[in-house]
């Protein structure tokens, strides 16, 4: 008894000597210097998500605005059909420029000459002549008498008047000459050019005009990619996951899958493109730059994330609901039905809203399969050529002109809202599911 | 010390319920089984009756191998890659680990009750209607409903839990959840009942309940059990068999094995030398 009590006077001293107070207080400085450094890289990661956002958002708001001009169009019966013939055939090859052309030199009676007439009309977007013959097509009544019509100003025009094209340089560095610089300023102030909330940036189609182009066909078609992918990656991998994890032996050859399914994760995805262009377009001869091909390469990509996913997320599952179910008699097959898969799918979903994800915000293996091409047309079944959203954002960001930063912005824009969307659905879902506990 | 104890309580169990029992058939017979954990033998040469509408306990020390036997009885071990069993079991007299022998119809008569409550993650009707509806023994509704009354009213669980049946199983208090395993293994109408250590989650009242339980569903079904509590297995059983390092070293009336037993390792477990 006298040896313990002696002990644990020793003890308390050494607990009150000075080394140890050194040490106690080398602990908390260092505890202290780990959460620091959690912290501030907490703090690092924010600022450059807000840099990141505001920059895509300042650059990218302008293109929900558009300027157009406000003018009184005659629609001429002598420019539209000489013939005086109502026939569509005959409408549609009017002289529509001539219309806009008009219309803007009342506006500027000033601008004379081949020159001026030249100058007048770079102002204003092709658009706007097809917009007059899409009108008179669609009512020919319109013929020989004055409308207010709303025109689309070119690029150039839009872009001077958002402030994106300085004012201060001289006129050989800049896109719009000094006398344009004087007529937008005019027409601005008689409340003719005017900048108007306008969403044809999402709804139209894709153009080589900055002014025109909309990405209402890449949204379709990242749409339709992703609703094969989701319907080919899902079902196989969830599958595969199950027989690997409750019915698969473990021998060489499990182990052999295994180790090559954590390798084709980390394989890069331009691999999976090349993939794509040998099997599927060559071999198969399926159709080229279509959400079908699209959409199957980018499953084989997702496939063994979701895999993954889904065989940690079985895993967890305690055992001991396997060996209830077992106990009282179920199926190997009912036992993953009714019990295991409903309590992993939770995490089977999360995996999956993960890989599709990865997908949507994929680029590379769908230039090699041909998604990259110039697609104006809104692809109407999954076998028409379309592009996707990423891809879209890649051309516009090499096109040279002002117009498209903005617009590249926007599709950035709508492409990171589609990416929370898709996170906000996969943390309300396991929220959902996880409730069953 | 505590042999007395056990002795005591076998003396106060004992009564002329368990002396009226006639000779009785055996339900399961063990011939020569070997258990095989890759090359580890688990199991050594087990030989054992087990008799009809009896209580069986296995006891012995933690790694003897009991759990190894027990879930031979309804090929549970199957599940397990590297187990492999030598030896013949026979259910009435059919050998169970035959090829002709489908799992889940054994099991269906062989049912199983854990050492943790485990219930499903569902509604507590669905617990105990998930077995009758996956063998078809209940139409849905009206017939599923008396199912499950009476299977709740026989692990002695209906009252507690008639008016929220809609509610997770997985809410109710540990001893309410083990009676729920019970119930949910008895609503299959199996034959025999295996039991794992039913009680060693549970606290004494929850324990009292499942023993009273036990003794009460001797009637008609044949029950093994394992457990680490002698007292247990004085209690609620009529034979004891006692496992050792793998080998059955003894099995005998209850009564015979606690207060005379023949081995000096069964004496020595016993009267708590070892385990």
């Amino acid at each position: 008894m006298t040896d313990l009590a002696q002990e644990t006077v020793l003890r308390r001293s050494v607990y009150k000597s000075e080394a140890f107070e050194a040490q106690l207080r080398r602990r908390y400085r260092a505890e202290r210097r780990f959460q620091l450094a959690g912290i501030a890289s907490i703090a690092f990661a924010a600022v450059m998500l807000v840099v990141l956002l505001t920059t895509i958002v300042l650059n990218g708001y302008t293109a929900f605005w558009q300027s157009r001009f406000d003018v009184e169009v005659f629609f001429d019966p002598e420019a539209i059909t000489p013939s005086g013939s109502r026939e569509p055939a005959v409408l549609s090859a009017g002289d529509y420029p001539a219309l806009v052309r008009e219309a803007l030199l009342a506006e500027l009676p000033e601008a004379t000459g081949r020159d001026g007439r030249r100058a007048v009309m770079e102002m204003v977007s092709s658009a706007a002549a097809y917009r007059l013959r899409d009108m008179v097509l669609a009512h020919p009544e319109l013929i020989g008498t004055r409308l207010k019509v709303s025109l689309l100003a070119s690029d150039n025009t839009d872009q001077f008047v958002k402030g994106h094209i300085p004012r201060a340089v001289s006129e050989d560095k800049r896109k719009v000459s000094d006398r344009q610089v004087e007529w937008i300023d005019r027409l601005t102030a008689r409340g003719v050019l005017a900048s108007h909330f306008s969403l044809d940036v999402l709804t139209q189609s894709n153009s080589r005009q900055p002014e025109q182009a909309g990405m209402w066909g890449a949204v379709i078609g990242s749409v339709m990619t992703m609703l094969v992918t989701l319907g080919m990656a899902v079902p196989i991998g969830v599958a595969a996951a199950v027989y690997l994890e409750e019915f698969a032996p473990k021998n060489r050859w499990t182990d052999i899958i295994e180790v090559n399914i954590n390798n084709l994760a980390a394989v890069p995805s331009i691999v999976f493109g090349l993939l794509g262009l040998s099997m599927f377009l060559d071999f198969f001869g399926m159709p080229r730059s279509s959400a079908l091909v699209g959409g199957v390469v980018l499953a084989l990509m997702t496939l063994p994330t979701i895999i993954i996913a889904s065989r940690a997320a079985l895993k967890a599952v305690p055992p001991s609901i396997r060996e209830a179910a077992l106990g009282i008699g179920a199926s190997p097959l009912q036992v993953v039905i009714h019990h295991v898969l409903p309590l992993a799918a939770p995490g089977v979903l999360t995996g999956t809203i993960l890989g599709l994800a990865r997908a949507l915000g994929e680029t590379a293996p769908l230039l090699l399969i041909g998604m990259v091409a110039f697609i104006v047309d809104v692809p109407g079944s999954l076998s028409d050529p379309s592009t996707v959203l990423p891809v879209q954002i890649f051309m516009w960001a090499d096109s040279p002109e002002r117009g498209w930063i903005e617009r590249t912005s926007a599709a950035i824009m709508l492409l990171l809202a589609f990416l929370i969307v898709m996170n906000a659905v996969a943390v309300y879902l396991r929220k959902r599911f996880e409730r069953r506990w | 010390m505590r042999l007395d104890n056990i002795q005591m309580s076998v003396a106060n169990r004992q009564g002329p319920a368990v002396r009226a029992i006639p000779s009785v058939n055996n339900k399961i017979t063990a011939r020569d089984v070997n258990v095989y954990y890759a090359t580890k033998r688990a199991l050594k040469d087990i030989n054992l009756d087990i008799e009809e509408n009896r209580v069986t306990a296995l006891i012995g020390p933690s790694g003897c191998g009991k759990s190894t036997f027990l879930r031979c009885l309804n090929r549970m071990n199957d599940t397990i890659d590297i187990c492999r069993i030598e030896g013949q079991i026979q259910l009435d007299s059919v050998d169970i680990y035959a090829k002709a022998i489908d799992t889940v119809q054994l099991r269906a008569r062989v049912g199983m009750v854990f050492q943790k409550p485990n219930p499903f993650p569902k509604s507590i009707y669905d617990n105990i209607a998930y077995g009758p509806r996956i063998h078809g023994l209940a139409q849905r509704g009206a017939e599923m409903d008396e199912v499950v009354r009476s299977s709740l009213e026989r692990a002695g669980l209906w009252g507690e839990v008639k008016d929220r049946l809609k509610e997770p199983g997985t809410g109710l208090s540990g001893g309410q959840q083990q009676r729920l395993c019970i119930a949910r293994a008895i609503a299959v109408s199996p034959e025999v009942i295996l039991m794992d250590e039913p009680c060693s989650a549970l606290d004494p009242i929850a324990t009292a309940h499942i023993e009273e339980l036990i003794d009460e569903l001797r009637a008609s079904y044949t029950i093994v059990i394992v457990t680490h509590n002698m007292q247990q297995a004085a209690r609620v059983s009529q034979k004891t068999a006692f496992f050792h390092l793998g080998e059955m070293v003894e099995c005998n009336d209850t009564e015979e094995i606690f207060t005379n037993p023949r081995d000096e390792r069964t004496q020595g477990y016993i009267t708590g030398r070892y385990g």
